[in-house]
């Protein structure tokens, strides 16, 4: 039964204004690890509570059939040990698969630390995987989740990703080779539970997409879950203003053409929390503005502060047929506030618009202390089925 | 093409319908300022004209479409005729008289007003109707699952071929509500037919545990510290959450737990258990 849909379907959306589009759970929190940032890790002393392979499958397909889900999201803490931790999830895939004969989406976590020829089998079972680098750098994770360490990470990520690209040149071959997790893989960085810098998260960020192929990188901000002298107060805040940044700089690495090193540099680490990457990014390169709506080239289109892809797209295809002014741009869709100040329509710029910097960098700014939108943190799918426009609404700061 | 005239088409409300009056209109040189569904109320003032349904004249405009203007623009006027857009057979019309005049070009003037106008509510039924693909709540009854819904725009077309697909080996049927129509699927087929109200059985206990289950679940996955009811609201707007499990109301969710509680013999500790376990594992692992 069921399907694997291209596009992204949101099956609710939760308080936090997150989509909820697969059965998130473990399949034990039980676990022998001890990283320190970790709600499950061995030392705390939490309730502790285990699925079978069976009550996976079924609670899986029932919500399936209601359409409460798209697919399963199943991750697990490490009980006994990684290769027993692998084979319980091979299990309850292999039910779902087989005896149910579950389409559906699912999404995997490689347990680190398990044996290859699992994490195949594993990955002939799923649609994606993802491995959770959690922490950018070497030293972080030595410090903070010793059981761990960047080759028991990497090892399994590269395997992953060369078993991707076998499988492209299988399927090819045979028209009937098994898929080897057709939706690619993810990971997820934790943001502020170490000192790491925003350059070094963004630079690590273009690296993975470069080099092993992943489709999504997420950044989660850190939660304090206990009291240790290496992570952060426990009363720390969240930081979501910088966490909503990286997912904004990240959009700019996969649609807009941009490249890690011009939005940050060793001088410049870490993302101004008052302005939009992209807008910072303008703001520093004023020489290269204002550009001509009706001349401009679909890449500058991109990089000018309030024009998204689906606006870039439009001011293309609608000024084949003619010149286009303010007017015509407000026709199309396209919003001016922050553009207005980096655009001319046939040479003019909007009328009664007055650039004191002072006004100029309030407009720009004006968005800051609103609560992002997370809802792109949870998406599991490449193509975003809500509108740009409802995203950037919700993104308060159009990118 | 506006000529100030009050004249009115009225027709039956059929796609085909449409169709002949645009043929109509081009046979008698006229363009009239309003097309009428049967389902619109005829004022004192107009005098109408009746534009009989006649499926040749109705196939040869709609085959001129693509030949004369371009498939999307057929695709368009076929899915604008599905939209909840009050003036959409006007609309339609008047698109159609300018993509005959200017080709396949009308489908890239959008600052024109008719252009415009058309495919914003195009976009309006086409993401309502990708909505639904998510937000469609089934219950089990028996072997068959059954849906309600309330949509603005005419949206079951739209998700029929996802629904059959997802459901292949299923028996299932959703029900809109609004335009009191079913899209009823089993062995292998599909059908869309006018249903004039739907009572549905009392849900049984493996029904009503899931349900609880699902809510337990959607209550978990929110992160405390960062609720954004504003922006849930922009993504998913209230007129969903009628038809929604996680969203049942208190008293209804009073009835589940005591029919849960009821049938605790049947199922022994089952309810619990999981349910317990949907809970507590929202957080974070590996
Ligand atoms: S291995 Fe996973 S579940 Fe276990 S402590 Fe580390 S992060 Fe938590």
């Amino acid at each position: 039964m069921g399907n694997a849909a291209k596009a992204g379907i949101c099956h609710s959306f939760s308080a936090d204004g997150r989509c909820i589009s697969l059965l998130k759970v473990l399949m034990t929190n039980v676990c022998v690890f001890d990283c320190k940032y970790c709600i499950n890790r061995e030392s705390n002393d939490t309730p502790r509570a285990a699925f079978t392979p069976q009550e996976l499958a079924e609670l899986t397909i029932n919500f399936y059939r209601r359409n409460y889900i798209e697919g399963l999201f199943l991750s697990s803490g490490v009980i006994k040990n990684p290769n027993y931790t692998a084979e319980q999830m091979i299990k309850a895939l292999e039910l779902l698969r087989n005896v149910y004969h579950f389409n559906g989406y699912i999404h995997v976590k490689a347990i680190p630390g398990a044996d290859s020829e699992l994490i195949t089998r594993l990955g002939l079972l799923a649609d994606r995987m993802s491995i959770n680098i959690e922490l950018p750098s070497q030293e972080s994770l030595r410090l903070l989740a010793p059981s761990k360490s960047k080759e028991s990470i990497l090892r399994p990520m590269g395997l992953i990703s060369t078993k991707i690209q076998e499988n492209r040149t299988d399927l090819v071959k045979y028209r009937h080779a098994s898929r080897f997790v057709p939706a690619g893989q993810s990971t997820q960085l934790i943001v502020g539970a170490t000192p790491d810098t925003d350059h070094k998260i963004l630079t690590l960020t273009e690296g993975l997409y470069k080099k092993y192929g992943l489709k999504r990188v997420f950044f989660s901000a850190y939660m304090p879950v206990a009291e240790n002298s290496l992570l952060p107060a426990i009363d720390t805040k969240p930081p979501l203003i910088r966490e909503h940044r990286l997912y904004q700089a990240d959009w700019l690495l996969r649609f807009y053409g941009f490249e890690a090193k011009e939005l940050l540099d060793e001088q410049n680490p870490n993302f101004n929390l008052q302005v939009d990457p992209k807008c910072n990014w303008a703001l520093n390169n004023m020489d290269k503005f204002p550009v001509e709506i009706n001349r401009a080239s679909h890449e500058m289109l991109l990089r000018v502060p309030g024009i998204g892809v689906i606006s870039a797209q439009r001011i293309i295809t609608a000024r084949r047929n003619g010149t286009l002014d303010f007017t015509s741009l407000k026709k199309l869709g396209v919003v001016l506030k922050r553009a207005q100040y980096f655009i001319t329509c046939q040479g003019k710029i909007m009328e009664g618009l007055k650039i004191t910097s002072d006004s100029t960098i309030r407009t720009l700014m004006s968005d800051q202390y609103k609560l992002p939108s997370y809802q792109e943190q949870l998406r599991l799918f490449d193509e975003p089925f809500i509108s740009r426009e409802e995203v950037q609404q919700c993104l308060t700061a159009q990118i | 093409m506006l000529d100030g005239t009050d004249l009115v088409y009225s027709y039956d409300g059929t796609f085909e319908g449409l169709m002949c009056c645009v043929f109509e209109s081009y046979e008698c040189k006229e363009s009239p300022c309003l097309i009428r569904p049967p389902s619109v109320q005829q004022t004192i003032f107009d005098t109408s004209k009746w534009i009989e349904t006649d499926s040749q004249k109705a196939d040869r405009v709609y085959n001129s479409i693509p030949v004369k203007i371009s498939s999307e623009a057929q695709e368009l006027v076929k899915l604008g005729f599905l939209t909840c857009e009050e003036n959409k057979e006007l609309l339609i019309l008047r698109f159609l008289r300018l993509g005959f005049k200017v080709g396949g070009k009308v489908m890239t003037m959008l600052t024109d007003e008719v252009v415009c106008s058309l495919q914003k509510a195009v976009r309006h039924l086409t993401s309502e109707s990708h909505k639904f693909k998510g937000f469609i709540r089934f219950s089990v009854f028996g072997e068959a699952l059954v849906a309600v819904i309330e949509p603005k725009n005419y949206v079951l077309p739209l998700l029929s071929a996802h629904f059959c697909d997802r459901y292949k080996v299923e028996k299932f049927m959703i029900y809109d509500k609004t335009h009191s129509v079913a899209l009823i699927y089993q062995s292998n087929r599909a059908e869309l037919i006018e249903v004039e109200g739907l009572t549905l059985p009392n849900v049984d206990s493996t029904e009503a545990k899931y349900r609880l289950l699902w809510k337990q679940f959607y209550n978990t996955i929110a992160i405390e510290g960062r609720t954004n009811p504003r922006c849930r609201m922009t993504l998913m707007p209230k007129r969903y959450w009628n038809q929604m499990t996680e969203f049942d109301n208190m008293s209804d969710l009073f009835q589940i737990q005591v029919q849960v509680a009821e049938t605790k013999q049947a199922i022994p500790n089952d309810i619990n258990k999981t349910a317990d376990k949907t809970t507590r594992y929202q957080i974070q692992g590996s």
